[in-house]
């Protein structure tokens, strides 16, 4: 463990994120106010020390908002990446074992996949089932699946060369065996590394839906969603933006230096380059 | 004679490749008897590998087939046998060593499960008991301190100890054939002949019978009472250890041991330079209508160049690829 923490990138990562899971976790225990709860008297309010992040044009909190916002957050990173991984891994191990027609088949959908513009077509799906956080998180996750599938075919591939894949095979392993037991574990270092960093992206990604309508609707506090909102007082009151956008800024951050630090610490090559 | 354990006959492997079919086994047939120790010489690419590889069907297909033959284990073909069934073959009743244990090993497993895992393939125990009987063969292929090293990955032995992990791993479900192939060829001198003896100690307790692969005459010496020689995919020559070294008939056979370095050759006053065969292996690809020696070898006669030579008996225990097998004959004189 000690070796992770030597890195700087890591801690840093690690740091950040766990603020971010932190107020994830409490929000569910407890949030200074209830973060749909309106007061008409306290609108618009700068940071106080009954407001330390100010309130909204509603009178509802910020940080309550901020806090239930990276829930939001953390189930949007986890579920696209769970969809990436499942089928992208599915895909990908199948590219690689079987080739010819197989590989090129899900080489060139990962290919096309690619070729649109991601946001682009987040936003067609989105439009075409309607907006709401779980076809925001399909669209996403949809676009982890070529992004799985490259890296575990890539990686799997050079692996089925390998002699103690040989020697299992000589020692009677089946090829079916071979995958879960020899493959698969190889190449997790990597699928985890890479998950970190698609956490990142699909917070970023999500946030972006949202700030467009067409991920959590209202009243569900998402950070993308409050920044919309922000946009209409950014006169009067730039408090209710800054603060989910630093929310933003630092849960990427941190899940993208996690990632970056993981590969340096997981990844033996990268060490000796050092 | 004993009963013979497995017998290769007349196996053909073919490479199919976008240059040409590369004839990598050529007709090969060769038995090893039960508890016997054969050895396997020729140099790299002369086919002694896909040989070992199709006894258990390895061969990668594509690009690779078996064109034709038989294998039969046991008197079972195992060619005729469905992949399944194969699979119950490898690791319980023939298993196989490689040449590298840096990279036989799987890295991100600890050494203990790898042990383990053929017995849990083929006897379906759970994994205590696998474990159990791993911390056994890893005690029986002396490694100090078994029940620590279970947890340990690959790269914390040096080469030698991971050899005799894949040893272990070969032997655990006790195996009735061993297919070395090149088991010493990466490793120090020293260890390579504690890994010999070790395998030689294994084969005298458990009576199985070993297939031992190299190119290393040397190694032969050691450990085979039969050697088999291959060249460019063919048998070349068999015969007796003792045969093999004191009256190797084919050039081939003999060009090899005369490249050998002998300890005390340059003592006798002269400087000898060390003797190489000339020229080059012939490519797989392209047919040859002769011996496939002829260009190299320095006895070459006009009729090696347009016919084949067949395997032909010299003496008891000693067979040769070679035309000088016919014209002995008839001089009355080996040549």
């Amino acid at each position: 463990m000690k070796k992770y923490f030597t890195n700087l990138n890591f801690s840093l990562g690690f740091a950040l994120s766990f603020v971010v899971i932190a107020m994830a976790v409490i929000s569910f225990a407890w949030t200074p106010y209830k973060p749909n709860a309106m007061n008409a008297r306290h609108r618009l309010e700068a940071p106080s020390i009954s407001h330390p992040l100010g309130t909204d044009q509603y009178g509802r909190d910020t940080l309550s908002r901020v806090m239930v916002g990276a829930v939001n957050s953390i189930v949007v990173g986890l579920v696209t990446v769970a969809i990436g991984l499942s089928l992208g891994v599915l895909l990908g191990l199948i590219s690689a074992y079987y080739g010819r027609w197989a590989d090129e088949s899900i080489m060139r959908f990962s290919d096309l996949l690619f070729g649109f513009p991601a946001i682009l077509t987040a936003i067609l799906i989105t439009s075409i089932l309607g907006p709401s956080a779980i076809n925001a998180m399909l669209a996403i996750g949809i676009f982890y699946i070529p992004v799985f599938a490259r890296l575990t075919r890539a990686v799997s591939m050079t692996l089925w060369e390998r002699e103690f894949v040989a020697a299992a095979r000589a020692s009677g392993a089946s090829e079916w065996a071979i995958t879960i037991r020899h493959i698969l574990p190889n190449i997790l270092s990597p699928l985890i590394i890479q998950g970190t960093i698609q956490f990142a992206v699909a917070i970023l990604a999500e946030a972006g839906l949202s700030y467009l309508g067409l991920g959590a609707q209202p009243p569900h506090a998402s950070w993308g969603r409050m920044l919309n909102e922000a946009q209409t007082f950014m006169d009067i009151s730039p408090w209710m933006a800054i603060f989910p956008g630093v929310a933003i800024a630092l849960a990427v951050l941190g899940f993208n230096l996690l990632g970056d630090g993981l590969r340096d610490t997981l990844d033996p090559k990268m060490v000796k380059v050092r | 004679m004993e009963e013979n354990l497995l017998e290769i006959e007349d196996l053909s492997v073919h490479f199919h490749t976008p240059e040409g079919i590369g004839r990598a086994v050529d007709h090969v047939s060769l038995s090893i008897a039960k508890g016997e120790t054969l050895g396997l010489v020729g140099e790299s690419g002369c086919g002694k590998s896909v040989t070992s590889l199709s006894i258990l069907g390895l061969i990668p297909s594509p690009p690779g087939r078996i064109h034709s033959g038989h294998i039969y284990f046991d008197g079972k073909d195992l060619r005729s046998m469905g992949e399944n069934a194969l699979r119950h073959v490898r690791g319980r009743d023939i298993s196989m060593i490689f040449q590298e244990p840096m990279t036989s090993l799987n890295p991100v497993l600890p050494i203990g499960r790898q042990v383990a895992e053929p017995l849990m393939v083929h006897h379906r125990i759970s994994r205590q008991a696998a474990l159990e009987e791993a911390v056994q063969w890893l005690n029986r292929v002396k490694i100090p301190a078994p029940e620590k090293r279970l947890h340990e990955y690959p790269h914390q032995l040096s080469g030698g100890m991971r050899q005799r992990v894949m040893i272990a791993m070969a032997m655990v479900c006790r195996p009735r054939l061993l297919i070395a192939d090149e088991p010493t060829t990466a490793l120090d001198v020293s260890i390579q002949s504690q890994i010999l003896s070790l395998m030689e100690g294994l084969r005298h307790e458990t009576g199985m019978s070993l297939l031992l692969i190299t190119h290393d005459l040397g190694v032969v010496a050691q450990m085979a009472k039969r050697v088999v020689v291959m060249y460019a995919g063919q048998v070349v020559e068999v015969a007796g250890l003792q045969d093999l070294f004191e009256r190797p008939f084919h050039p081939y056979t003999q060009g090899l041991l005369k490249s050998i370095p002998r300890l005390g050759s340059r003592a006798a006053g002269k400087k000898e330079r060390l003797k190489e065969i000339k020229g080059t292996v012939p490519s797989l690809l392209d047919p040859v209508s002769g011996c496939k020696f002829a260009d190299r070898c320095p006895r070459v006669f006009d009729v090696c160049r347009e016919r084949q030579p067949e395997l032909e008996a010299i003496r008891d225990g000693q067979q040769a690829r070679c035309w000088k097998t016919q014209f002995s004959e008839r001089s009355g004189r080996y040549a």
